[in-house]
């Protein structure tokens, strides 16, 4: 089934391919990140659908990161596809074993451990000489299946593979977002008795589902070490896992798409506003944030529902759009 | 007629309180049950305890001959026993559509799907043809919120026999419920019962409906079962008029 989100997003998505090279590079860099960025939240708003909230998905960014960056210091893996491959792998078992026990929490008890996991691994790598300590390291030049670009291009290369990994995942998520697993969340968030009374385990759910953030994360954590060419342990640190909180309540939940341009926008007023003024760029953040609760609860893609015409029925299972 | 439900030696114990103790309960194929008793009886916990919402302190749960004792509420579910709730339990930021669409994603699927529709055009007629049996598809718009409490019952208990149970436990049906609205309830939820040739056993402290609907009556006081047996004998019996039902029957219809 071809649905309208679906169509939206490989329109985007080829647009942003065609027009890519010619953006100027400080552009395609802020893309990059924010793409990178945009994965990490992508599997965040499966949890948040699913009534908790992750303050640990820099654990997973993290783990992304330094998996290329250690697969390409000590093995020699340059590939940028084996790069995301192998931190993906090794998110995904982390997260098979540490589900076993988040997937028994809710609320700020979730939100508390996931943060307290993070801050291990921070607390890990920062002690961690081979490593690099709080420095971290330098991430070798990604190649593609063989192909090794010059210096100068390599970023380009890079933006457009993020931009095909970031767009397939979302239009990959906003699929499962319909599917009997994206409404479970919903219906989990809303009555986990009535879950479970309709044969589903809830646990198991959230277990998938946390899985399944932390290989977005870690797509988004060996996207953004390529592009940087660097990985330290900031990415496992609680504030990272609070920008990619403050991104989804930005978009909000609602679509994929909104997770795209809320990563944007936030990486591109961060950079502006810490050009325009480095040590208060917090402050202004924070009075965005406070803007889009008080006026846009859902996220700025609820102004896209404020344009289109009220539709009746309010079937969220059956809208496609 | 065969046994689909048998409950020996039943008990549930919290710290020093004692909520059930030696309930024993068969339920056959085809066969309505009403259970009486007063708050706090053990009603609830007995419906809790056989759709494993609660774990029995002790005894053992049949059903259709297979050991259902302490399995969780899903797997229960999915052996042929499901229940509807004293408080409707309902997605209530969703539509009655929805409501139903999930119900039938979940129990009529072996698995969840990933990344095919839940709304596809099959499932949501037969979703529709279910609220329709239910009378409430007129409602499948309507977000739960804002639905009267009868239609909230309806499709609770639509929703729980999404999986064709065998045996439909009904927590207090028609509790919250108009009075007027109370009859074409029960009217509704027996028809499909009928129809689909399940066992059922309603918890009611409205005995009119006890009288009409069940074939027997268990009456429960203090955690325990007072008496068993065919409607007019438990309801006339000097202990259950005493304990449970007290000197006046209690009538829902107007006079």
């Amino acid at each position: 089934m071809r649905d309208k989100s679906t169509i939206g997003l490989a329109i985007t998505l080829i647009v942003l391919l065609i027009v890519g090279p010619f953006l100027p590079a400080w552009l395609r860099f802020v893309g990059t990140v924010s793409l990178a960025y945009a994965l990490v939240v992508l599997g965040l708003v499966l949890l948040m659908r699913a009534g908790i909230v992750s303050f640990g998905q820099g654990l997973y960014y993290c783990v992304g990161g330094y998996a290329a960056g250690v697969a390409g210091k000590y093995w020699g893996i340059s590939d940028a596809f084996a790069l995301l491959a192998l931190g993906a792998v090794a998110s995904a078992m982390v997260a098979a074993a540490l589900g076993v026990l988040l997937s028994r929490y809710r609320e700020i008890f979730f939100a508390m451990f996931t943060m307290a996991f993070s801050m291990i691994l921070y607390g890990l790598l920062s002690k961690s000489q081979a490593l690099g300590s709080t420095d971290g390291f330098n991430v070798v030049q990604a190649t593609f299946l063989g192909f090794k670009p010059e210096s100068a291009s390599v970023k380009t290369w890079l933006f457009a593979l993020t931009l095909l990994v970031a767009f397939g995942c979302a239009i990959a998520v906003q699929r499962y977002l319909r599917s009997g697993m994206g409404f479970a969340g919903e219906a989990i968030r809303e009555n986990e008795i009535r879950v479970e009374y309709l044969g589903v385990s809830a646990r198991r759910v959230i277990y998938y589902k946390y899985i399944v953030a932390a290989v977005l994360a870690s797509l988004g954590g060996g996207l953004q070490a390529m592009a940087a060419g660097h990985v330290g342990p900031d990415t496992a640190y609680w504030t990272t896992s609070g920008e990619f909180v403050f991104i989804a309540l930005l978009g909000g939940t609602m679509h994929a798409g909104a997770v795209l341009t809320a990563a944007f926008v936030f990486d591109l007023v961060k950079t502006y506003v810490f050009q325009l003024s480095p040590y208060t760029w917090q402050l202004s953040l924070g009075v965005v944030l406070l803007a889009v609760i008080l006026f846009l609860p859902k996220g700025l893609w609820s102004l896209f529902d404020r344009v289109r015409a009220p539709r009746e029925p309010t079937s969220r299972v059956k809208a496609s759009g | 007629m065969s046994a689909v439900l048998e409950a020996v030696g039943l008990a549930k114990s919290f710290g020093a309180v004692t909520a059930a103790a030696d309930i024993n309960v068969t339920v056959h194929e085809g066969e309505i049950v009403g259970v009486i008793g007063s708050n706090g009886a053990g009603k609830t916990t007995f419906i809790n305890m056989v759709t494993g919402y609660l774990k029995p302190s002790a005894g053992t749960i049949r059903f259709r001959g297979r050991d259902i004792t302490g399995l969780p509420p899903r797997q229960v579910v999915r052996a042929g026993v499901s229940r509807s709730f004293q408080v409707s339990q309902l997605f209530r930021e969703l539509t009655v559509l929805d409501n139903m669409l999930i119900a039938f994603g979940m129990l009529r699927a072996e698995r969840l799907s990933w990344l095919t529709p839940l709304a596809t055009p099959e499932r949501e007629r037969d979703a529709r043809a279910v609220l329709a049996r239910y009378t409430i598809e007129s409602h499948a718009a309507s977000l739960i919120a804002t639905l009267p409490q009868g239609v909230r019952k309806l499709l609770d208990i639509a929703m729980a026999t999404v999986g064709s149970p065998t045996l439909l436990l009904l927590d207090e049906p028609t509790s919250g419920v108009a009075v007027e609205e109370k009859f074409p309830l029960m009217d509704t939820v027996m028809a499909q019962v009928a129809a689909a040739k399940a066992a059922s056993l309603f918890v009611e402290h409205d005995m009119e409906i006890v009288e009409r609907y069940a074939s027997r009556v268990i009456a429960f006081y203090d955690g325990r079962i007072l008496a068993d047996g065919r409607v007019a004998q438990v309801l006339a019996n000097a202990d259950v008029r005493k304990y449970v039902i007290g000197t006046e029957i209690h009538r829902a219809r107007p006079q």
